[in-house]
């Protein structure tokens, strides 16, 4: 099966970990991602403006190179451009006026009227590969591997583009579960990381992280899994200062849960470039077993 | 018919409506020969020149307009056949709407055109008349249905009263004490429960369930399901020596499935619901029953002194003739689970389950403990509008008495545990009733309830405490409340299983399932069936006091028909 694919522009820099074992993983499920021509990047942050139109030109553009590979679906895998790129979707679904500016404005571009379906690589998973048929195929069951979940906002917020239960989600329980990890549910595993207050306010996005971090270690985990970059760098980065601020802390891995399910494939640990991880997660994957020293 | 005329009411609550192009409109219709309009129709002046045109005109079709026509068919009705008119030969149009003068004009040719069509299929109708049974038939044994079945026992009907569980008593009987006077329903439910089982018009049809009903008002016959109870009722004498003697336990459901350390909610196998049960009879669970789970054990046969085990008693039916139905068949909480923001935790608890932990008679004995570890909680937090007023993650409408329970319940919580913190979130405080206002300040005054104003976004354990974090409206910060216990006020919704009942009764449910009364002011305890009354919290959610008072004017409602001998029924001529 091959389905269009868009990347963003984090993926192809300092979450490349993320990109090369999600491809890999896919390849190994016998999905074929095909990377877009010509995408550009997903606008970011989902703009709150009113007189946002210009803001939507990103997103659009790039739901438009999907339609022009003749594709009614493409899929993301990074949290921030999936829910960018559906919500765009959606205004141009939804509000015919602005759908209208938008392709005035873009003369040189063909019409966009919303054709193109947007799905996170997680639905892929769950509705398209299936959870039995992946858990057939894993070759190294994650056996012993306390792993939490963590979902951030962008997966799940606003209501109208989440993936999941927005309270109460557990669609990446039931891919670690499928890959034979012992999964830890905590309740912070749908707060906020901070985001982009790293900027302005990096005390305040410290507080969350050790709220998210100290509660996923109470409830027993050894690991964090998640999906999106933003996350991902706050949860890791963090850590050198929560060392000094936090006696006790000695930090807890964060992983893509694309890198745990290329292990749990069988597939060359290379594809996972544990070297890109803030907290190095290897010491932690060979003492389970699941890495050769 | 031949001489048909149009009168058309057009008073203040009626959007204004250009006469002059309605008579235009209808003039030419077949049959139409008379027009007028009148300001307000539906006063005596109004009524007298209806009846003159009648008259005068000779007249031998009306169609009438009426901002209510459920309201007013009556009345209009009785104007025509003053008038030598037979029922069948008038058709009220309904003008309504909140739409400018055009749409409205439009909107009253085509309501009119509609009723001459209406008129024009009208058939004379044949009246029978059927004598009434004068026997009534009480749905759910709550304090509502009660109070109906001992109003209508006392008046001098038989009365048959059905409850699905095995005794009366409903929701009340659960309740520790009752606001705002905190009397305990133990003393104050249980004469009457008591009354009803003696009074010699009444008979208790526990642990059975309404299977079908056919018939009209005045003559219902109804098919009565009674679930194996696998202990014959007539030979019991209601000892206990059954449930003493059963070695399985389950929990149960008269302790809202309570899990307390030590088992010390659970009921056995063999069971009277609670202490003051009526009938005093008990039930065998079959789910949890050794006999029937493990084909082997009959402690329970062994040890009854009268041989009342009956282990191949099959469900059996009834069936019954009655004048008229009283629906009281109360409501159940909405499910913790939900509300996805709050976890699933045996400290996190809904009212009905503290009611429980509260009550003298209970498990505990009215010592507050926490389900999870038994330690007394040093602090509760109260949770109102779960579910409620919410329409995105439960019903949009007030359940109307949370308010009230959880301030009970924190004033209770504060007696039993005199140096405990409770804490109630609210949005706004409700306390509509009689003495209630003043049972708040109460709380907050003596016994220093903490009220904070905001919605809880959050309810999680975390290790030893459960984590409540909120806002407070009033100093707009966030709130993080570290608890020992959480009491939800969750939403009242009609009870399991009332839906099908409204279906096998024809009678009309609302959205939420609660059963519709045939006018929202003006007849609150009639459903929309002729003979079926309602009470309760079947209607709609209410307190005790309202539900003691709808099961009181159902009743004489049903009487004020008990006073007459026969209904007349009317039904179109077969042509």
């Amino acid at each position: 099966m091959n389905l269009s694919y868009y990347p963003g522009c984090t993926l192809k820099t300092k979450a490349k970990n993320l990109e090369d074992s999600a491809v890999a993983s896919m390849a190994a499920l016998g999905v074929n991602l095909v990377e877009l021509p010509r995408w550009n990047c997903c606008g970011t942050v989902y703009s709150f403006a009113e007189d946002e139109e210009l803001h939507q030109l990103a997103p659009v553009r790039n739901l438009i190179r999907v339609k022009e590979v003749e594709s009614n679906k493409v899929v993301t895998i990074c949290s921030f451009c999936y829910n960018t790129l559906k919500r765009a979707n959606l205004l141009i679904t939804n509000d015919p006026e602005k759908r209208n500016t938008l392709n005035t404005f873009m003369e040189e571009e063909i019409d966009y009227n919303g054709e193109v379906e947007v799905v996170h690589l997680l639905e892929v998973l769950r509705d398209e590969v299936g959870w039995q048929s992946i858990s057939q195929k894993v070759q190294l069951p994650l056996k012993g591997l306390k792993v939490a979940p963590y979902y951030g906002c962008t997966l799940l917020r606003p209501q109208a583009v989440a993936i999941d239960n927005v309270e109460r989600p557990t669609i990446m329980h039931d891919l670690l579960q499928a890959l034979g990890a012992e999964v830890v549910d905590f309740p912070f595993a749908t707060e906020c990381c901070g985001s982009y207050q790293i900027l302005s306010n990096p005390d305040f996005v410290s507080h969350c992280v050790w709220d998210i971090l100290s509660s996923a270690l109470r409830w027993g985990a050894e690991a964090v899994a998640l999906s999106c970059p933003m996350c991902d760098f706050n949860l890791g980065q963090k850590q050198k200062e929560l060392r000094q601020t936090h006696s006790g802390f000695k930090g807890i891995p964060i992983l893509y849960f694309t890198q745990l399910l290329a292990l749990s494939l069988g597939l060359d640990p290379e594809v996972c470039r544990f070297e890109l991880n803030y907290v190095d997660p290897r010491p932690l994957l060979e003492s389970k077993g699941l890495l050769r020293q | 018919m031949e001489r048909i005329g149009v009168f058309l009411c057009h008073c203040k609550l009626i959007p204004p409506i250009d006469t002059g192009r309605v008579f235009e409109a209808i003039g030419n219709k077949p049959g139409v020969v008379y027009a007028a309009d009148y300001e307000e129709m539906c006063m005596a002046p109004g009524l007298e020149r209806v009846k003159e045109a009648i008259k005068d005109e000779k007249l031998d079709g009306v169609v009438l307009t009426s901002c209510s026509p459920a309201l007013y068919e009556e009345t209009f009705r009785h104007i025509v056949t003053s008038a030598g008119l037979e029922g069948y030969q008038m058709v009220v149009a309904e003008l309504k709407g909140q739409d400018g003068a055009k749409e409205a004009t439009q909107r009253a040719i085509e309501a009119i055109e509609s009723a001459l069509e209406r008129l024009r299929m009208s058939r004379p109708t044949v009246s029978s008349r059927v004598p009434i049974t004068k026997r009534a038939l009480v749905i759910g044994g709550g304090i509502a249905g009660i109070q109906a079945s001992l109003d209508i026992a006392d008046a001098g009907y038989e009365v048959i009263l059905v409850e699905k569980t095995p005794s009366i008593g409903g929701r009340m009987i659960q309740l520790s004490e009752t606001f705002p006077t905190l009397d305990c329903p133990q003393c104050i439910e249980t004469p009457k429960m008591t009354d009803t089982g003696q009074h010699p018009n009444i008979k208790i049809l526990a642990y059975s369930e309404v299977e079908g009903v056919s018939g009209n008002i005045g003559k219902f016959k109804v098919k009565i399901r009674r679930k194996a109870a696998y202990v014959d009722w007539d030979k019991c004498n209601g000892c206990g020596i059954c449930q003493e003697r059963c070695a399985t336990k389950a929990l149960a459901e008269f302790q809202q499935y309570l899990d307390l350390p030590g088992k010390i909610a659970h009921r056995k196998a063999i069971y009277i619901p609670f202490a003051q049960a009526v009938p005093m009879r008990p039930v065998i669970d079959r789910e949890h029953c050794r006999y029937f789970t493990k084909g082997k054990c009959g402690l329970c046969e062994m040890a009854c002194p009268v041989g009342a085990i009956d282990f191949s008693q099959q469900d059996s039916f009834v069936e019954i003739e009655v004048g008229a139905i009283i629906v009281a068949t109360g409501f159940d909480l909405m499910p913790k689970s939900e509300i996805a923001e709050f976890e699933e935790d045996p400290d996190i608890i809904d009212g009905l389950e503290f009611e429980r932990l509260l009550c003298p008679a209970g498990p505990t004995a009215g010592k507050v403990i926490r389900p999870s570890d038994g330690r007394e909680p040093k602090e509760v937090v109260f949770i109102s509008c779960c579910g409620s007023r919410d329409p995105e993650h439960g019903v949009p409408y007030c359940s109307r008495v949370c308010c009230m329970y959880l301030v009970k319940h924190a004033l209770l919580y504060k007696h039993a545990v005199p140096d405990g913190q409770a804490y109630i979130f609210y949005m706004d405080i409700r306390t509509t009733g009689k003495g209630y206002e003043e049972f708040i300040q109460r709380a907050v005054e003596e016994d220093k309830v903490l009220y904070l104003r905001g919605r809880v976004s959050k309810v999680f354990r975390d290790g030893d405490k459960i984590k409540v974090w909120g806002s407070d409206t009033l100093t707009g910060k966030r709130v993080e409340i570290a608890c020992d216990l959480a009491v939800l006020g969750m939403a009242m919704l009609p009870s399991e299983g009332s839906k099908e009942l409204a279906v096998k009764l024809s009678i009309a449910t609302d959205e939420y399932g609660f059963m519709t009364e045939l006018h929202p002011k003006l007849c609150p305890l009639e459903s929309t069936v002729p003979g079926i009354y309602l009470a309760g919290c079947c209607q709609g959610p209410k307190d005790i006091p309202d539900a003691v008072a709808q099961g009181g004017g159902a009743a004489s409602k049903l009487l004020s028909l008990f006073s007459q001998d026969e209904v007349i029924l009317e039904e179109a001529a077969v042509s």
